[in-house]
């Protein structure tokens, strides 16, 4: 293989020899299984610990703790807006009379949702700050609960599919329950997946295919092929985006931050795969068929003007489970797994099989496979 | 300090020079207001429904706002073709064409902003791309660059009139050391935020029919045909509405600028013909979709069909010198190309782009009246900035409006 490479490749890790990286339990985020961690004497942890801790601040005092600490514009600008929301706080609840707690506590949330900042930007404390917020509000809403999660990716994993189109009949249930895990609009029937009824005989015409049918299936004579956001490595609809509101996961995932994106629907232009959906007007899902288990970048609730997207469900995917299209699929046509994991059934496929992905030839390096039997 | 009191009297009598004209012309401002009400009132509606009440759709994700705004950089870059000559070469025929044409570059920066909000699903948060408080993807995504240019292109187009005028208030004349760089500057400028809007589209390996590489060239041939063309327009509309002077020689220079880039943009469109028809691949489909249509589906074929024969008319008739300076002729050439070019860079390039789908789904896109009733507010809104600038710049072009020091006039 060539190392200069003139274009972006996906890189699965194939040719490294890594030591048993996927079945890896001992839940490190920081060094591998062998590091020398474990060597540290009594001392040298106590030492390690507290640097850790309170770093640098160890050797100041009083004042300089306080008032001499590094700040860049970002955190300059969040204090100041926190201070102030205090201060409206504080000015509101003893001016106002008439408002219950709950409406101030509403409007509190409101006005803090509104100023927050990037998702892909902030820690993990800043993170469960919004989706405590997001769960509350909700609450404060409807009076129902609703559970919100927001797990960052696992070390040594990268998430990718495969799609057997030999099994594949197009009974579209992974379209429904796409539908119903990830919340999506019901009045404009947004779906992630579309499934291709193509005739056999003919390769893979997918100008003249259906993606609309009502006929019973399969239908004779016809192969189907599903298609769907196809999580590329090397995805131009990221680059686009002015605003940085659209990114790719350390596990592959390419999500949105609904709350950061602005709507200009650049993503959806740049996108060679039809993979992005925008909320044209207020999505709604009737009540009783909201999905409560989410997470903030997958199937919690949108809002109108955004875009969203499919993320292999990420709030079951970063559970360990399967995203709701496999395991919807009643012919095992869809794989979904590990790439970094050498046991996992993707590989096997992707070793095993003749695969191929769409367009290739535009750089994009899906993780979406196609193979047949 | 003093200047601050010049600033304030130039202000106040500025106002008093807009608030007052014929008859004509308050019906003209009026009419405008009217048309921006209409607008604010279908954009309220798109604020409060969503983008859902426009024609577009996950298929054809831009529709006219986009093509507006595309074609509204075209012609804020066509100020420069004036500013050249008349700072840079010397040529003095222009200099009273100078000050309107920066002042039309500065309405269409306004009305490419205004098309550019009116297009986002969450207007709410644009903050969000303001450096330093949001999060700007400088340099990967097109679209920051091209935030950068218009942004710094309108502070350009702003300063050296606003100098020139302010001076020129004060009864001083302009200093050529200040105002000169930055007519160079803005030379250079004018070329880079068209090239950065074509570079939007053409960056997009997704979309065959933007992505190719003529599409920045030929954006700068339309636009310097487009632009100069309305500039024409609108000294014609001066020269009998006002006492500002402007000679047949500026216009016939002006129309001179108008037939070249248009003559070159005819070239270029061979070239594209040539390259989508001779050897069609899939890339082509989209080209098909335009003029010829697609499965039955030909909603853009009356629009390209009236841009082609007038552009091909237009800039015929204006190649010919004897037709060209014919006064009547050159502004019925200017209009018919000026429309011409609007729907090639609309319709013409926008909504085929993302026709057919990605996977060859063809949906068609047609603007419903909400959409038209805000563009048409927008237009308006240009209108009506230009001509307050332009009235104001009048007044002290011609030495209505004239600082009077009350220090001096006392003693």
């Amino acid at each position: 293989m060539s190392e200069n490479k003139k274009w972006h490749s996906l890189d699965l890790g194939l040719n490294k020899k890594k030591e048993a990286s996927g079945a890896c339990g001992c839940g490190k985020s920081q060094g591998s299984c062998n590091s020398q961690e474990e060597e540290l004497s009594a001392d040298e942890f106590y030492e390690a610990a507290i640097n850790a801790s309170i770093g640098d601040e160890r050797q100041r005092d009083g004042f300089e703790q306080v008032f001499d600490v590094k700040m860049d514009r970002r955190t300059a600008f969040k204090k100041l807006t926190a201070s102030l929301l205090i201060g409206a706080g504080a000015v509101s609840t003893s001016c106002s009379v008439v408002a219950g707690d709950d409406t101030k506590e509403k409007a509190q949330i409101d006005w803090e949702e509104q100023f927050k900042g990037n998702y892909k930007l902030m820690n993990d404390e800043e993170k469960q700050g919004t989706i405590n917020r997001l769960m509350r509000s909700y609450e404060l809403r409807t009076g129902k609960n609703i559970s919100m999660t927001a797990e960052n990716a696992e070390e040594d994993v990268l998430f990718g599919y495969a799609f057997n189109i030999s099994k594949c009949q197009g009974y579209m249930d992974c379209v429904s329950a796409c539908v119903e895990e990830n919340n999506q609009d019901r009045n404009s029937q947004m779906q992630y997946i579309r499934i291709h009824e193509m005739k056999d005989g003919e390769g893979f015409k997918f100008d003249k295919a259906d993606d609309n049918y009502y006929h019973e299936v399969p239908a004779e004579g016809h192969f189907y092929l599903g298609t769907q956001c196809f999580h590329c490595d090397n995805p131009p609809c990221v680059e686009v985006c002015p605003v940085q509101a659209t990114w790719k996961e350390e596990d592959g995932l390419v999500v949105i931050d609904y709350d950061w994106c602005i709507g200009c629907r650049y993503c959806m232009a740049a996108c060679p795969y039809d993979g992005r959906r925008f909320n044209w007007s207020k999505p709604e899902v009737p009540a009783n068929e909201i999905n409560k288990n989410q997470h903030y970048l997958g199937n919690r609730m949108r809002k109108k003007g955004v875009m969203e997207k499919c993320t292999f469900c990420v709030q079951r995917s970063r559970k360990g489970k399967n995203p709701a299209c496999v395991d919807a699929c009643p012919t095992g046509a869809r794989i979904f797994g590990n790439l970094l994991d050498p046991n996992s059934t993707i590989r096997w496929v992707l070793e095993n099989k003749k695969v191929f992905r769409l367009k290739e030839d535009l750089g994009t390096e899906p993780k979406f496979w196609y193979f047949m039997d | 300090m003093s200047q601050f009191k010049v600033l304030k009297s130039l202000v106040i009598d500025s106002l008093d020079t807009i608030t007052k004209g014929s008859i004509k012309y308050h019906i003209w401002m009026g009419g405008l207001t009217l048309v921006m009400l209409i607008g604010m009132y279908c954009y309220f509606i798109q604020l409060d429904e969503g983008l859902s009440v426009t024609g577009m759709s996950d298929s054809v994700s831009w529709g006219l706002y986009i093509s507006n705004f595309t074609f509204l950089v075209g012609v804020a870059a066509a100020a420069v073709m004036l500013v050249m000559p008349t700072y840079i070469l010397k040529d003095i025929d222009f200099k009273q064409a100078v000050l309107i044409g920066e002042g039309l570059a500065v309405a269409a920066l306004i009305m490419c902003l205004a098309f550019v909000v009116a297009d986002m699903g969450g207007p709410s948060v644009l903050w969000h791309m303001i450096p330093g408080i949001g999060v700007f993807n400088f340099p990967n995504s097109m679209l920051t660059w091209d935030v950068i240019v218009l942004n710094v292109y309108l502070f350009i187009n702003i300063s050296i009139p606003f100098y020139i005028l302010f001076r020129h208030y004060q009864g001083k004349e302009a200093m050529k050391k200040v105002y000169v760089p930055g007519a160079i500057l803005s030379v250079f400028w004018a070329v880079a935020i068209h090239l950065v809007t074509a570079f939007l589209y053409q960056g997009l390996q997704a979309r065959p029919f933007w992505n190719n590489a003529l599409l920045g060239p030929r954006f700068l041939a339309s636009a310097f045909a487009a632009g100069p063309a309305l500039i024409i327009l609108v000294l014609a509309v001066i020269r009998s509405f006002t006492a500002f002077r402007i000679e047949d020689r500026t216009i016939k220079k002006i129309a001179l600028i108008v037939t070249v880039a248009a003559q070159i943009n005819l070239i270029m469109l061979v070239s594209e013909l040539f390259k989508e028809f001779y050897a069609p691949t899939h890339h082509s489909e989209s080209a098909y979709y335009l003029f010829f249509g697609l499965h039955g589906k030909n909603a853009l074929l009356p629009w390209i069909w009236t841009a082609i024969p007038l552009n091909v008319l237009a800039t015929i008739m204006l190649t010919f010198g004897k037709l060209r300076n014919n006064l009547k002729v050159l502004y019925f050439c200017c209009f018919i190309l000026f429309v011409a070019i609007w729907i090639e860079k609309g319709f013409g390039l926008i909504v085929p782009g993302f026709i057919p789908g990605p996977y060859g789904k063809i949906v068609e896109y047609l603007p419903t009246g909400i959409e038209i009733g805000v563009t048409l507010g927008i237009w308006a809104l240009g209108a009506f900035v230009f001509t307050i600038l332009a009235k104001t710049a009048i007044g002290i072009e011609l030495g209505e409006l004239r600082y009077k020091d009350k220090n001096s006039s006392a003693s």
